[in-house]
């Protein structure tokens, strides 16, 4: 599950196809326009090569730390049914994460080399994933709301130019829509039981209302740099689109489960037909995005354990007559 | 053949223990989800993971059918000494080394066990095991192969996956610990009971074993760790069991 990609709004519009061959680089972007996806060996502009990278390796990234807050919750998960669901909710999350390492493989930056970049904080992740999942509600709360949101990004992305990501992300949106229907499952219980199920239901989404807004990201600032992303179809819809799908499509159903959304000023503009709601604070996103969140040292400490644990493992694995083999999708 | 009181109370045992066994091991190797040694083995762990609790969960139906509380009231409301589990299972998840002799000895086993009770005279039994051999069999695939690649591949995990063996041996052997009714579940053609099954068991898993490049203990030298199939446990089952059952206890009647 994954939000939207971060894009460097200091970065200067004219670097991003300066060196490139003007005949090379019309004739990429009219197969883009006729709606061609790029495959791995085919030409592409540098800096799309590298937003892409970018972006797959973020999203790779947000499935395996993704995994973590909910995975504490395996150990804990009341009864088979949720026990089970669960524990294959999130090892899907991890098959993501694997899959997603592959489709950002075919572009030249390899598995070892992304995950040392996560661990180092080179590179981020969603920044959900650094809020804390406290009661057994904000699991379900996390599998129904952010997992909702990340197919309204990935439905998109899908739609992208670069195969092996859009291949990627249409089975990443198949497994993400049980998801969905899970975590709904469990807040409708929740929501619907005792009245220690529903306080605790309410409390989860009060906690996590304002990660659920910050999911989408900050209004894009509509560059010539994005604006060129956009006609690459790296990036397929503005972070204020998607945030109006997601409301449009999820507040409805909040309310009609009789839950509180924490913001008096949300409501459907009739005549715009947009959602008017507090805005985010954004300067708290970007402190936790920039590694001060309530998580973050958390969630890098264990995923650098498990690699520093492992990989003996995986050196053991290496043949010495090993060639690194990028891999198909 | 009919099947005596004393048959039924015999199988309830059996099951109970096997269940048990299923649960644990179970949710112990679901805690390796998020933090395997490769992605990949992160996913086979948590297949496995799930298929045991499948497992455990058709076992402990046939316990309800026969007047036990549902599977969900078994595994989470009771405590460690109503639990029949084998010592192997409890052990916290270690170094994936452990993790991985663990599921080796333990699946060996299992495929072998239920391979035994598909012939069962409990015909329910004899019905799921006939089911549950089928997906063991690819979990002891898994054990195998990686015992194989590991037991040789560099100095350090042969070092480390011999060690993991001398460790996880003697708990091992606490699988085939007999339960009070080990003569009727033979007499009445249940089970062929525990010293068939580790007798196969010894031979299928010296053979990987030598294959692999590592060593099994004199079995003879051994203390098995007893006392699981009567209630005794490790100091790891509880605090397993609290952590398992925190959510379910806030309110056992509540749906969740």
């Amino acid at each position: 599950m994954y939000g939207n990609a971060y894009i460097d709004p200091d970065q200067t519009p004219n670097k991003l196809t300066q060196d490139e061959d003007p005949a090379r680089l019309a004739e990429f972007e009219a197969r883009i326009e006729g709606g061609d996806k790029i495959e791995p060996k085919d030409w592409m502009p540098k800096e799309y090569r590298k937003q892409l990278i970018r972006m797959i390796e973020q999203h790779a990234h947000s499935e395996i730390i993704g995994a973590l807050p909910e995975g504490t919750w395996i150990t804990r998960a009341p009864g088979f049914r949720r026990k089970l669901a669960l524990m294959a909710k999130v090892q899907d999350e991890v098959g993501h994460a694997q899959l997603l390492y592959s489709a950002a493989e075919t572009l030249g930056k390899s598995r070892e080399e992304m995950i040392n970049d996560l661990i180092s904080g080179k590179s981020k992740y969603s920044n959900v994933f650094n809020y804390p999942a406290e009661t057994w509600a904000d699991t379900a709360i996390i599998s129904w709301l952010i997992d909702a949101g990340a197919i309204v990004n990935q439905l998109a992305n899908s739609k992208g130019s670069y195969g092996p990501y859009c291949r990627a992300l249409e089975r990443i949106c198949v497994e993400e829509s049980f998801h969905l229907k899970y975590g709904h499952d469990n807040v409708v219980f929740l929501a619907t039981g005792t009245k220690t199920q529903r306080e605790m239901v309410q409390d989860a989404l009060i906690r996590w209302w304002k990660p659920v807004m910050h999911f989408f990201g900050p209004s894009d600032n509509i560059s010539v740099h994005t604006k060129t992303l956009m006609k690459w179809k790296v990036k397929m819809a503005s972070n204020d689109e998607m945030r109006q799908t997601f409301l449009n499509m999820y507040v409805p159903k909040i309310w009609d489960l009789g839950l509180v959304i924490p913001d008096p000023n949300l409501k459907k503009n009739e005549s715009t037909g947009l959602w008017e709601y507090t805005e985010p604070d954004w300067e708290e996103f970007k402190r936790v995005i920039n590694g001060d969140g309530p998580c973050n040292k958390e969630r890098l400490a264990v995923r650098k354990y498990a690699e520093e644990k492992g990989r003996w493992v995986r050196k053991a694995l290496l043949r010495k007559d090993a060639e690194y083999v990028t891999p198909l999708v | 053949m009919n099947i005596s009181e004393k048959g039924f109370e015999a199988i309830k045992d059996l099951l109970y223990k096997m269940a048990d066994d299923q649960l644990i091991i179970g949710h112990r190797n679901s805690e390796w989800t998020g933090l395997g040694p490769v992605l990949e083995e992160d996913i086979a762990f948590s297949s496995m993971a799930q298929d045991k609790l499948g497992h455990s969960q058709a076992l402990y139906d046939v316990l309800s059918q026969m007047g036990e509380g549902d599977p969900d009231t078994i595994a989470f409301m009771r405590n460690a000494e109503q639990f029949h589990c084998c010592h192997l299972v409890e052990y916290p998840i270690g170094e994936y080394e452990f993790s991985l002799m663990r599921h080796f000895f333990f699946d060996n086993a299992e495929l072998l066990r239920f391979e035994m009770l598909a012939d069962s005279s409990f015909e329910p039994l004899s019905f799921i095991a006939k089911k549950i051999k089928g997906e063991i069999k690819y979990h002891s695939m898994h054990a195998d192969i990686w015992i194989s690649q590991l037991g040789s591949a560099s100095e350090e995990s042969k070092i480390r996956m011999q060690n993991a063996l001398n460790e996880t041996f003697p708990l091992a052997l606490g699988v085939f610990e007999k339960g009070i009714f080990e003569d009727v579940l033979k007499s009445e053609g249940i089970f062929e009971g525990e010293d068939v099954l580790k007798e196969r068991w010894m031979s299928a898993v010296s053979q990987i074993i030598e294959k692999a490049g590592l060593k099994l203990p004199e079995v003879n030298s051994i203390t098995p760790s007893l006392g699981g199939r009567r209630g005794k446990h490790t100091e790891y089952l509880q605090p397993l069991l609290d952590e398992m059952t925190e959510v379910f206890r806030i309110d056992p009647s509540a749906e969740w």
